[in-house]
């Protein structure tokens, strides 16, 4: 049987700065593995720029962010294995993997790095009444087909959600020669980035229409149109205000949800505000050695903070190689009044850095609060803000110094 | 194009498809006519897959003896067939005294059917053995032979093996007229005539209209719609067996059970409408459905819904299957009216079909070189290490995972689209192969599903379909796109 020190399960940019940052830390045989033909993973559709301002101060592509870190693991000894497939991982660390050339193989790890990504939720989960034609589909999926197959889906577009795959997409439909009708987001608010619904809506006069939501689609092979109504606070709609936009094809980019089949039935344990596993600061899951990042831990909005993060977990995964990881106990990291998830969720000070990074996403939107860091329930620094939202993920580093032998950190929104 | 032929099925639903696999045996022509793109494309592919034990029926109905005798024939013949299907038994549950009496009734009445070990299991017992049920639930009717089939699959099986001995089968062929002539019947499609000798009428919805081409109109074929959630295998814990609520003058009410691929199904209400193939799913229907689910199951998780659907059944003026021939019109047999438990029944009333075939015919020489099961199917995610290792070696197809929720490989679907009655379409492979039938529902697997299809099936893949022949997925070609 192979033994690598650390193997990372996935290609995308969260696989390949893991893998080159536990090799760069002391990982010796390190491996990536990959489903698909190669590297980059998502990043290889999104062809559009704004990626890489915070890690590289540049403005890129995706497959040009994703280019500059598979140059890097292309140059190194990390070994690739694409078009190979995990079927399962162990406690024990073992990984099963498929692909046509090597066949089935069972391979060793000293440590996992789990990097699988994300996935779109679909039409059948937000249970939209209606026939099921041809024409209905994820955003992503769409954008793979037409960034990456050349073909396009439709010529009469409407988008359900206003997530930034959404926006990306009524842009690109665009200026391939399709009519985007309108986006719709059910929420009073977008939780997309700002810069995407200027650039890609309001430049190519596409109307927004927030607390808007479809309640139908009709057509018998193909959409043939789809009814969108407003929605009261609670976001149920509001009868009579039903409108019927004629088109043929509706695109939804309506949240993303962490690609957990290997953790879940390894048996690690999720957390169910982020719906990925929980994790501690070094982004270890419940199961000693194996480690997590990117948008299979919690689904993030950069890609430059996936990078970051994922870094981490390749540090950490070393040092567990190493040896120099600590397993003792920590402390939980706790989401008070108005936050939804922290992420890591538990810290043990001894293994952090000079600082830990804290990732969080607020419940809803703010204006002119502060968010109120404590320790031990003694208030410890106050962060004032005019604008949360849940679209946008936050994060705040705490030195190392101060949470050394607390026994919570609790962050809160409060008023001013 | 003319064709002559001994037999001729019109409608390759369940019923069409286990008549033609029962009469494959025979040395004698046979052909089906279906008017879709694909086997099981009406009630046959959407409904709840169940194998009924038989209680429901009143004594005496066809339902209730084909019921029963089908139910019994159905571990065999999946296992010959290699079909999804699991006997998991059914509780009709109890929320007061009056449904305690329709239990002992229910009891009462399949005892008289003929339906094996039916038990009124006591509240402790029920919710010891079913820990997420309604904590209201003061008893329960357990009937240990109903069982959960893939509906889907059992028909393309069935036709699978009809076609593996002789069996003609003519998709997209909607029968227009069927007139009759001398000793034998002229069936008029678009692009053939059929000359059959014998004519099996098993055209679901359209039964009455397919009966009214020959005899004049003795029934009436009511479309009932019913509409389903299927949640995800993660929520595949909350039940364990069939859970009914007790019938009522609709029909037997909203179940919650798993399915034969482990998922959890919710549904159906039922609702009767006017146009024979609206299957769309509606905000009220769906509504109503969670709502009486929730009475039997007040744990189910909304977050692992992964897909609602509807699905429409035929149901008979008469209220009893219509299963017989016609003095009037020898050769030409009814197999209309195939509700609830059609699907139960399908494999019992092929064989009283192929006595009212025998008796038209006089005796059928059996064929000599009849062949029995259908060809297993390799399911890679159910195989031992050593098998995967050695599956993958002999057809290096299946070391590549297409579909990631289901795990299904590249050779699986190669294989559902080159066995008879392959699949054609995006749907064509999902109720073949599973692919798209996960939590992704096709998100991820689906560009690489056209890919295959168009390379195994020689077509571009702007000719792909989802389903119907008008569902094409791509349009057109991007406006640089060089890449092929």
């Amino acid at each position: 049987m192979k033994h690598y020190d650390v193997i990372c399960i996935g290609g995308g940019p969260a696989g390949l700065a893991a893998a080159l940052s536990a090799r760069e830390n002391g990982a010796k045989h390190v491996c990536i593995i990959e489903r698909d033909i190669e590297l980059g993973g998502i990043l290889q559709q999104c062809i559009h720029n704004g990626f890489g301002l915070q890690v590289f101060k540049e403005d890129l592509t995706g497959p040009e962010y994703a280019q500059r870190f598979i140059d890097r693991v292309r140059a190194s000894d990390i070994e690739v294995k694409t078009d190979t497939m995990v079927l399962e991982i162990g406690k024990d660390k073992l990984v099963y993997t498929v692909n046509t050339k090597e066949g089935y193989t069972v391979l060793q790890a000293g440590a996992i790095i789990l990097t699988m990504g994300c996935r779109e939720r679909t039409r059948g989960a937000l249970v939209i009444p209606g026939t099921r034609p041809v024409g209905v589909m994820t955003a992503g999926a769409a954008q793979r087909l037409i960034n990456i197959e050349g073909y396009m889906i439709g010529k009469k577009v409407v988008i359900l959600g206003s997530g930034d795959i959404g926006l990306i997409m009524a842009r690109r439909m665009t200026l391939e020669g399709a009519k985007v009708l309108a986006v719709a987001e059910i929420m009073p608010f977008s939780s997309g980035l700002t810069r995407n619904i200027v650039q890609c809506l309001d430049d190519y006069d596409i109307p927004l229409l927030l607390q808007h939501t479809v309640t139908n689609i009709r057509g018998k092979d193909r959409v043939e149109s789809v009814e969108i109504s407003e929605v009261n606070a609670h976001g149920h709609p509001i009868p009579g205000s039903e409108k019927e936009y004629i088109c043929d094809t509706l695109l939804l980019s309506v949240g993303l949800l962490p690609e957990i089949e290997l953790p879940y039935a390894a048996g690690i344990v999720i957390d169910k505000r982020t719906r990925g596993p929980r994790v501690n600061e070094s982004m270890e899951t419940s199961i000693p050695g194996i480690f997590i990042c990117g948008n299979v831990a919690h689904v993030h909005d950069l890609v430059d903070y996936v990078t970051e993060e994922s870094e981490r977990a390749g540090y950490y995964a070393a040092q567990y190689v190493l040896g120099k990881l600590k397993e003792n106990n920590g402390f939980c990291t706790l989401a008070g009044e108005g936050i939804t998830y922290i992420v890591p969720q538990e810290i043990r000070p001894e293994n952090c850095r000079d600082t830990v990074e804290l990732f969080f996403r607020v419940s809803r939107v703010y204006h002119n609060v502060k968010l109120v860091l404590r320790i031990d329930d003694n208030v410890v620094k106050t962060y004032k803000k005019r604008h949360f939202a849940p679209g946008e993920m936050e994060r705040i580093r705490i030195s190392r110094d101060i949470i050394a032998d607390t026994e919570s950190v609790k962050l809160d929104i409060e008023e001013l | 194009m003319g064709v002559k032929v001994d037999i001729a099925i019109i409608g390759a639903g369940v019923s069409g498809a286990a008549i033609a696999s029962t009469l494959s045996q025979y040395d004698i022509s046979v052909c089906v006519l279906e008017k879709s793109n694909d086997i099981s494309n009406g009630a046959s592919k959407a409904n709840s897959g169940i194998v009924h034990a038989g209680y429901d029926a009143k004594p005496g109905t066809m339902m209730a003896a084909f019921n029963v005798q089908g139910n019994a024939m159905f571990s065999a013949l999946c296992e010959r067939l290699d079909v999804p299907f699991t006997r998991i038994g059914s509780y009709v549950v109890a929320f007061n005294r009056d449904d305690m009496k329709t239990l002992e009734m229910l009891k009462k009445r399949g005892e008289e059917n003929g339906v094996p070990d039916l038990e009124i299991l006591s509240a402790k017992v029920v919710h010891i053995n079913e820990p997420h049920l309604n904590p209201n639930i003061i008893g329960a009717l357990f009937a240990p032979t109903a069982a959960v089939v893939s509906p889907y699959e059992l028909s393309i099986a069935f036709m699978e093996h009809a076609i593996d001995n002789g069996v003609q089968l003519y998709l997209q062929s909607p029968v227009q007229n069927i007139i009759k002539e001398n000793n034998a019947y002229k069936i008029i499609t678009p692009d053939k005539e059929i000359q059959a000798a014998c004519v099996i009428n098993c055209a679901g919805v359209y039964a009455d209209t397919i009966h009214d081409m020959v005899l004049p109109s003795a029934f009436h074929i009511n479309a009932r719609r019913g509409e389903y959630f299927l949640l995800d295998k993660y929520a595949g814990d909350i039940v364990q067996h069939i859970i009914f609520q007790c019938p009522s003058d609709r029909g037997k009410g909203v179940l919650v059970t798993p399915t034969a691929h482990k998922n959890i199904i919710i549904g159906p209400n039922a609702e009767d409408i006017l146009e024979r193939e609206a299957v769309e799913t509606t905000v009220e229907g769906l509504s109503e459905v969670w709502k009486s689910a929730l009475k039997s199951s007040p744990e189910l998780p909304e977050n692992q819904i992964i897909t609602t659907f509807s699905g429409i059944r035929a149901e008979p003026s008469s209220g009893d299957f219509i299963i017989r021939d016609y003095i009037e019109t020898p050769g030409f047999i009814d197999v209309a009216g195939i509700k609830s438990p059609g699907l139960s029944s399908a494999p019992a009333f092929a064989l009283y079909v192929n006595d009212l075939v025998q008796k038209y015919f006089g005796s059928l020489k059996q064929k000599e070189n009849y062949i029995q099961g259908r060809r297993k199917r390799i399911h890679f995610h159910e195989l031992s290490h050593e098998e995967r290792r050695e599956i993958v070696k002999k057809d290096p197809l299946y070391g590549r995972i297409i579909c990631r929720c289901e795990n299904i490989t590249e050779g699986e679907i190669v294989d559902s689209i080159h066995r008879f009655a392959g699949a054609r379409t995006i749907d064509g492979v999902k109720r073949r192969a599973r692919c798209g039938g996960g939590r992704c529902q096709g998100g991820f697997c689906g560009p690489r599903i056209i890919d295959i299809l168009a390379r195994e099936l020689n077509i571009p893949k702007e000719a792909v379909c989802k389903d119907s022949p008008e569902s094409r997925i791509i349009v057109a070609e991007t406006k640089g796109n060089c890449a092929l």
